[in-house]
């Protein structure tokens, strides 16, 4: 009878041992929580200490603004959460200061020919890599010539080097050709094709961060994957990355202002559902998230720890202007004037977004350096937001101009969209605001992978689109509606835009510049190229412990100069 | 028994490339791909990771090439998670998904069985309706409205436990909870039913004619008989557990495997895609084979073929 049992007992041990073995081949993980709750522990006890006033201890800041990076890879990184980081862990040749101004970061002078075609940078002394090996000159010629390497295949290479000599040829796989070079040690020579005023911006943008090429060429694509490996040159250097739960940086001593530099470790949790960054931002793990559960934010509204803060960019819709329906420019305008964009920002968005006038929103500095959007149209709003009853009733007219009274005549359209944030409850009001005009709207939700291609291939009538600006120089945004920019979605084609746009590339007089960048926003909104309905802010929850952070326009927090107060 | 494991490890390698094959034209159907991004990037750079990863030769070439290598164990890099490997994103998150699903399986069985014989036991009592009512709920209700109320209630109101994360036993507790909640209710209702099944048959009442306590007929007798339904489902349920779950995962920061099987395919990050499948069909497969011999060991009068 006894030999009976013995099934029913390999059954339980079948069980038993699946949950062992599970645990079994991860011992090497539960090794290395185990150390990490060690370290915590160790190091949560010691910021208590350290706000109680004994100053002996680590100080760690930890925060959330996004789930797990899909790189760190300064060159490969394209992300806004992988951007973050990146800030803390790279230092550029420049940098951008806390109100927007162009700093001398690992360059300590810099200075641009007469003609505008050459660039030539001065690095500071004894500059140094987080492993204490020096940083030259070269490391920048390496980095920025593997930025065009096919077999790296950067996604902003065109952006940030597209004007450099010899970029056509380099990303064809002669590196060499890339006109960049090295002096001496300390001094780096760009060369342009065209005069770029904005370069210094450029020069200051992640994927142009200097990167170590002994640890690339021993470690390969990985080499950003790993503490041991990924060597940096800014305030942090990586010390922990455990996927999917956080990424540690620590201070790096070899920083050239490591001094001014107070939090010893920054530790990114790598939360992705907002409900979670909420509760653990609620029950204090984090003092930072950036990813506020939408369905909270009337309850915080008020609150001294939630923030709003304009990012460059703008939310906006895309006509097929390939369509025959929207190829007059008066039933474009009247659709864009139709749409209530102050019920729209405050209400549907819930304020977490600012109802647009212009294309070109704030936060994006005119050549002389002051506010593009204050100089723009006269200083006036293109779209009065706060007349919508007018601006209504100038649609009406303009659709009975077109020859569409009421709509009469005018087919039924379709909006594609993906299905996030708040896509689908713009797509249902605009349903109900070109209703007012008569025209019939159907709403077609599509998943964001499906959804983007058939935008950039122009199969749709309308779509949701949005930018937000990767340095603030306006020619970044109003170079979408060229016509033949591969992100120009809504084939928006007009000679006189192009026109203004390729003088805007051209002069090297910073007043014809500005005009002619102005010239381009006037035709587009007056043509309404595309629809602007709102401008981008960032929102996020911040505990008043966090002294000396701030936020950029380009959705960007720094925390290098940041301390943790009482 | 030999014989029989042979020709099941034949059929599995059969399944596992019929299983890889429809995935792999499947998802090369699906519009969209790895290197989308809101803004475009230029054509130039696209070709370049085109050619980097293959995806600019046809898909029949691919296809072989792809085959060929898992073959040899290569399953090649994530297209997303540039640098790594999608054995090691596997192997690395596997484990992790494993003790939490492992730790969930076993609870629900400890709990799900005995709770299961009790309310066939006590058939038509208040204990049964009360037990009736908890296992509705917990096959009813969602998970991440369990996950929600779990983190509401004793990680941000009474702060007992961390909300994210699996450090110390305490982060434990939550995400098996979750996860235990549909299986330990499914085996608890499995359990009664085949139990009432087996309480009715005539070798039980044989049993209790010749005096056997309650506790050997139960136990010994009627349980032996009652178990092979749940020995079914847990094949399938161990597979599915082990390999972690989406919203689990995502609600309490756990870096498992769950995840990857989603955000794999909304990234159209075609080698995870791959990689997960073939995984989770091999894993599958290979419980059902344990349960088969599990089946025979229980019940000698099954003979396996």
């Amino acid at each position: 009878m006894k030999k009976r049992i013995l099934p029913l007992l390999l059954a339980g041990a079948m069980v038993a041992g699946l949950a062992a073995c599970g645990g079994g081949s991860s011992a090497k993980t539960e090794t290395k929580a185990a150390e990490t709750q060690a370290a915590e522990t160790q190091a949560a006890g010691e910021t208590e200490a350290a706000a109680e006033g004994e100053s002996t201890g680590e100080k760690e800041l930890k925060v959330q603004i996004g789930p797990n990076p899909e790189t760190i890879d300064p060159a490969l990184n394209s992300a806004v959460d992988g951007g973050n980081m990146l800030l803390h862990a790279f230092e550029c040749l420049l940098i951008v200061d806390q109100d927007g101004v162009l700093q001398p970061g690992q360059a300590e002078s810099w200075e641009t020919s007469e003609d505008g075609l050459t660039w030539t940078f001065h690095l500071r002394d004894g500059l140094k890599w987080s492993d204490g090996t020096d940083l030259t000159a070269n490391d920048f010629v390496y980095s920025w010539k593997r930025v065009c390497d096919p077999m790296v295949a950067a996604p902003y290479a065109e952006t940030v080097l597209g004007m450099v000599k010899g970029y056509s040829e380099a990303i064809e796989g002669n590196l060499d050709a890339l006109g960049v070079s090295a002096p001496d040690d300390k001094t780096l020579v760009v060369e342009l094709t065209a005069p770029c005023s904005y370069f210094g911006s450029l020069a200051a943008f992640a994927t142009l961060s200097p990167v170590q090429q002994a640890t690339i060429e021993t470690n390969g694509d990985a080499w950003a994957t790993a503490p041991e490996t990924y060597v940096s040159n800014g305030p942090f250097y990586m010390t922990e990355w455990e996927v999917g739960s956080h990424i540690t940086f620590s201070k790096n001593p070899y920083y050239r202002d490591a001094d001014a530099i107070k939090l010893d470790k920054l530790t990114f949790q790598l939360i992705e559902d907002a409900n979670a960054a909420y509760s653990a931002y609620q029950n204090g793990s984090v003092l930072f998230i950036k990813d506020v559960p939408t369905e909270e934010i009337p309850s915080l509204s008020g609150n001294p720890e939630f923030f709003v803060d304009p990012i460059i960019g703008t939310y906006y819709v895309n006509l097929n202007n390939d369509k025959e329906c929207f190829q007059d420019a008066r039933v474009r305008r009247a659709l864009s004037l139709a749409i209530d964009r102050n019920y729209v920002a405050g209400t549907l968005m819930q304020g977490t977004y600012s109802p647009a006038s212009n294309f070109m929103g704030p936060g994006w500095i005119d050549t002389d350096g002051t506010e593009f959007m204050a100089n723009a149209n006269g200083g006036k709003p293109y779209i009065d937001n706060d007349n919508f009853e007018a601006n209504l009733a100038e649609a009406k007219e303009l659709m009975k101009e077109a020859g569409y009274e009421n709509g009469e005549g005018f087919p039924a359209i379709t909006y594609s969209t993906n299905d996030s944030g708040y896509h689908k409850v713009v797509a249902e009001y605009l349903q109900q605001a070109w209703a007012e005009l008569g025209i019939q709207l159907d709403v077609k939700t599509v998943e964001w992978a499906s959804f983007t291609p058939m935008r950039r291939n122009g199969e749709y009538d309308v779509a949701r689109n949005g930018w937000v600006g990767d340095y603030s120089d306006p020619s970044n945004m109003l170079d979408l509606l060229y016509s033949t920019n591969g992100n120009n979605d809504g084939k928006f084609n007009n000679a006189d835009y192009d026109a203004a746009m390729d003088l805007s590339r051209t002069t090297l007089d910073p007043a014809e510049r500005s005009k002619a960048l102005h010239t381009a926003e006037d035709i587009l909104m007056e043509e309404a190229g595309c629809i602007p309905i709102a401008y981008y802010n960032d929102f996020w929850l911040q505990s008043p412990k966090i002294t000396g952070s701030w936020h950029s326009p380009y959705g960007y927090w720094y925390f290098m100069y940041a301390d943790i107060a009482e | 028994m030999g014989k029989y494991i042979l020709k099941r490890i034949v059929l599995a390698l059969v399944t596992i490339w019929a299983v890889a094959t429809i995935t792999f034209f499947l998802m090369n159907l699906v519009p969209g791909g790895p290197f989308l991004s809101e803004k475009a990037i230029s054509p130039a750079a696209t070709a370049a990771l085109e050619a980097k990863y293959g995806l600019d030769k046809p898909m029949s070439e691919r296809y072989f090439t792809y085959i060929l290598d898992a073959a040899h164990g290569d399953f090649g890099d994530s297209l997303k998670q540039r640098g790594r490997t999608v054995m090691e994103i596997i192997t690395t998150k596997f484990p992790v998904s494993a003790r939490v699903g492992g730790i969930a399986v076993v609870l629900s069985l400890c709990l799900g069985v005995p709770l299961g014989i009790l309310a066939a036991y006590k058939r038509g009592t208040f204990v049964d309706s009360l037990f009736s009512v908890i296992a509705t709920c917990g096959i009813a209700v969602p998970s991440f409205v369990i996950c929600t109320l779990l983190m509401y209630a004793f990680g941000v109101r009474l702060k007992w436990l961390p909300t994210l994360g699996l450090e110390g036993w305490k982060g434990y507790v939550m995400p098996v909870c979750a996860l235990a909640a549909y299986p330990t209710s499914y085996i608890m209702r499995l359990m009664r039913s085949s139990m009432l099944d087996v309480l009715g048959q005539d070798y039980m009442r044989t049993a209790k004619a010749k005096g056997l306590s309650q506790k050997v007929a139960l136990f010994k007798h009627a349980m032996r008989n009652a178990i092979l339904p749940i020995i079914t489902y847990l094949g399938p349920m161990i597979a599915y557990t082990l390999t972690g779950s989406f919203i689990v995962e995502k609600i309490f920061t756990i870096p498992g495997l769950g995840g990857e099987f989603i955000k794999a395919i909304n990234g159209r990050d075609y080698t995870m895609i791959m990689g997960t499948t073939i995984f989770l069909a091999t894993f599958m497969i290979i419980m059902n084979v344990v349960v088969d011999i599990v089946y025979k060991l229980v019940d000698p009068r099954i003979t396996l073929k």
